[in-house]
């Protein structure tokens, strides 16, 4: 139970943020205490897949940390969707060749106002992200960080460990996967 | 308990930002430091222009046609609007990683190469990836501590990794790189042409009145015509020039990085896994493509920071051992423009320094020595 105020703490929208802390009762609590309830055990990085040149691409490569944590299949096809998404946006067609002749012939004033092809599906993507913390990562004590925010340089899964059940504080500050001895994450935060 | 009156100041990222940049406009503008020699180059465009209209495009435009300062002034405009686009905008500045990031690249990279014994100097931190047949290197920023993507670059002079990094430029007061490149060399175009245009008219200009009062007159009527002719003669070389090496560069989809540094020439080096093989296809690609957004993200607030006080660790105290792990609805990238130093865990920091080799900030020279 948790983990979803995780999730509204590490988007950038501080109403859906509240809407949890409001399901939970959460009024009386405040900050530290909701953060005593679930610490960061470790971060996860998935790193660029290069291999069709600078695209966008992440690596569908399922990393070994979250081996215990999460479907296989699930990581992958979230990734997997993440690099369409990517490749949606950095798509060259007729349509992105229209919208880059329009923006030369105005001088590229009308960027002032009119958003690119690129901005929507980033927004998209972004609605994608929270979409699966909410229903996927999250109840697995996962989070996902969007890679805008990240340079687009990694996919940063922060893996966390409910310290309400095991009432001690995890260890765990190595990158090493399974670092943790409190044995307080294995429950799950429900 | 003293009461202490606090004065609550919005905090924007850019201001945090590392790297050797300059903001404006409340971090909407972004330049490099050195920026003289931009000015300059306003200077010139701004001072012959207005000496243009001022002058020879009133008599020319009895004379001939009101169409030649029409023209004049669209392309004007238009030059003047691509250099400022070309020197306000981010160029594809990848931000560095962040401590959690750089630990466990260092991590990775341990595990690869295996512990070095003391004294020997650890083997060079590079990637090989297969590009569409091809193999290309990925090489390791110590400064930003990531491996830098494909076609990027550090630049010394802003300090910061570039994406499909150019040449720094200083005539536009910016690095170029893969979201200004095309206003760039659309700035090039239409100053050469710009230039082309004003020396024509102006040589037209003096021909025309030197035939009603002579040559001598016509200059000293208007003596601006002599520094106009000069100043486009000497651009002329220089910028058509430029424009014609990158439309070369366009048409084959290189950098002038890779250019100098020899990426993709000579019989032992791969292909430009990059071109598409056709040049119209390139061309459109690189001026007509789609343009990613900046990630910089200049003008995300910070928590907000007390009067006095540093915005430093957003956690308060007694709570989560993990320094660099708060949880609370702050923005993401809180962390980010905290100098490394305060935000590495202790038990990570000797492993992060020790293995910091020599700074290799690139340029194109430097790193032709280190390619090759």
């Amino acid at each position: 139970m948790c983990f979803p105020c995780l999730l509204g703490s590490e988007s950038k929208n501080y109403l859906h943020w509240f809407y949890f802390l409001g399901k939970l009762g959460a009024q009386g609590h405040n900050l530290q205490e909701l953060r005593r309830s679930a610490s960061l055990a470790t971060k996860v990085f998935v790193q660029r897949d290069y291999s069709d040149g600078t695209i966008c691409q992440f690596q569908t490569k399922f990393p070994p940390e979250l081996d215990s944590r999460i479907e296989r299949q699930l990581f992958e096809e979230t990734v997997k969707t993440l690099n369409n998404f990517y490749a949606e946006a950095e798509k060259i067609g007729g349509s992105s060749y229209l919208e880059g002749c329009l923006a030369c012939a105005t001088a590229y004033f009308i960027f002032l106002c009119m958003e690119t092809h690129y901005e929507k599906v980033l927004k998209k993507i972004s609605r994608y992200i929270q979409e699966q913390n909410e229903k996927i990562f999250a109840p697995r004590g996962l989070l996902l960080t969007d890679p805008v925010e990240r340079g687009m340089r990694v996919i940063e899964i922060s893996i966390y460990e409910d310290r309400c059940s095991s009432g001690s504080a995890s260890s765990g500050s190595s990158s090493s996967s399974g670092s943790s001895s409190g044995g307080g994450g294995g429950a799950g935060g429900r | 308990m003293s009461v202490m009156v606090v004065r609550k100041k919005v905090t924007r990222k850019w201001e945090k930002l590392p790297g050797r940049n300059t903001f404006c406009c409340d971090g909407r503008v972004m330049m490099a430091r050195q920026k003289g020699i931009f000015y300059l180059t306003l200077f010139l465009i701004l001072g012959t222009c207005t000496l243009f209209f001022a002058f020879e495009c009133r008599y020319l435009a009895v004379q001939l046609s009101p169409a030649i300062p029409v023209f004049a002034a669209v392309l004007f405009l238009f030059s003047m609007a691509t250099l400022l686009r070309t020197s306000f905008s981010d160029p594809g500045v990848i931000p560095r990683a962040l401590p959690d990031e750089a630990a466990f690249i260092e991590m990775e990279i341990e595990a690869t190469n295996g512990t070095v014994p003391q004294g020997q100097r650890p083997p060079p931190r590079i990637k090989n990836f297969q590009i569409n047949n091809q193999i290309v290197k990925l090489k390791y920023c110590y400064t930003c501590k990531i491996f830098r993507p494909p076609r990027a670059s550090h630049c010394s002079i802003c300090d910061n990794c570039v994406e499909r990094f150019d040449h720094h430029c200083p005539w536009v007061g910016n690095c170029v790189g893969k979201r200004n490149y095309r206003y760039f060399y659309l700035f090039i175009l239409s100053l050469s042409l710009l230039t082309i245009y004003v020396f024509t008219f102006n040589i037209v200009y003096v021909a025309l009145k030197s035939l009603k009062i002579g040559f001598l007159e016509t200059l000293k009527e208007t003596p601006g015509t002599v520094l106009e002719v000069l100043i486009c003669f000497f651009t002329l070389w220089s910028v058509v020039g430029l424009t014609g090496f990158h439309t070369f560069l366009v048409a084959l989809n290189q950098t002038t990085n890779e250019d100098i540094k020899g990426s993709w020439t000579g019989k032992n080096r791969v292909q430009n896994p990059y071109s598409h093989g056709n040049i119209l296809k390139n061309c459109c690609e690189v001026l007509c493509g789609p343009l990613p957004p900046s990630v910089l993200d200049r003008r995300g607030i910070l928590p907000l920071e007390e009067s006095g006080t540093r915005p430093s660790s957003t956690q308060e105290p007694g709570s989560s051992p993990f320094p660099q792990s708060p949880v609370v609805p702050t923005e993401p990238l809180s962390s980010n423009e905290l100098p490394l130093k305060a935000r590495v865990p202790e038990e990570m920091q000797s492993s992060v320094l020790t293995q910091q080799g020599p700074e290799s900030p690139e340029t194109p020279q430097e790193a032709s020595e280190a390619d090759k």
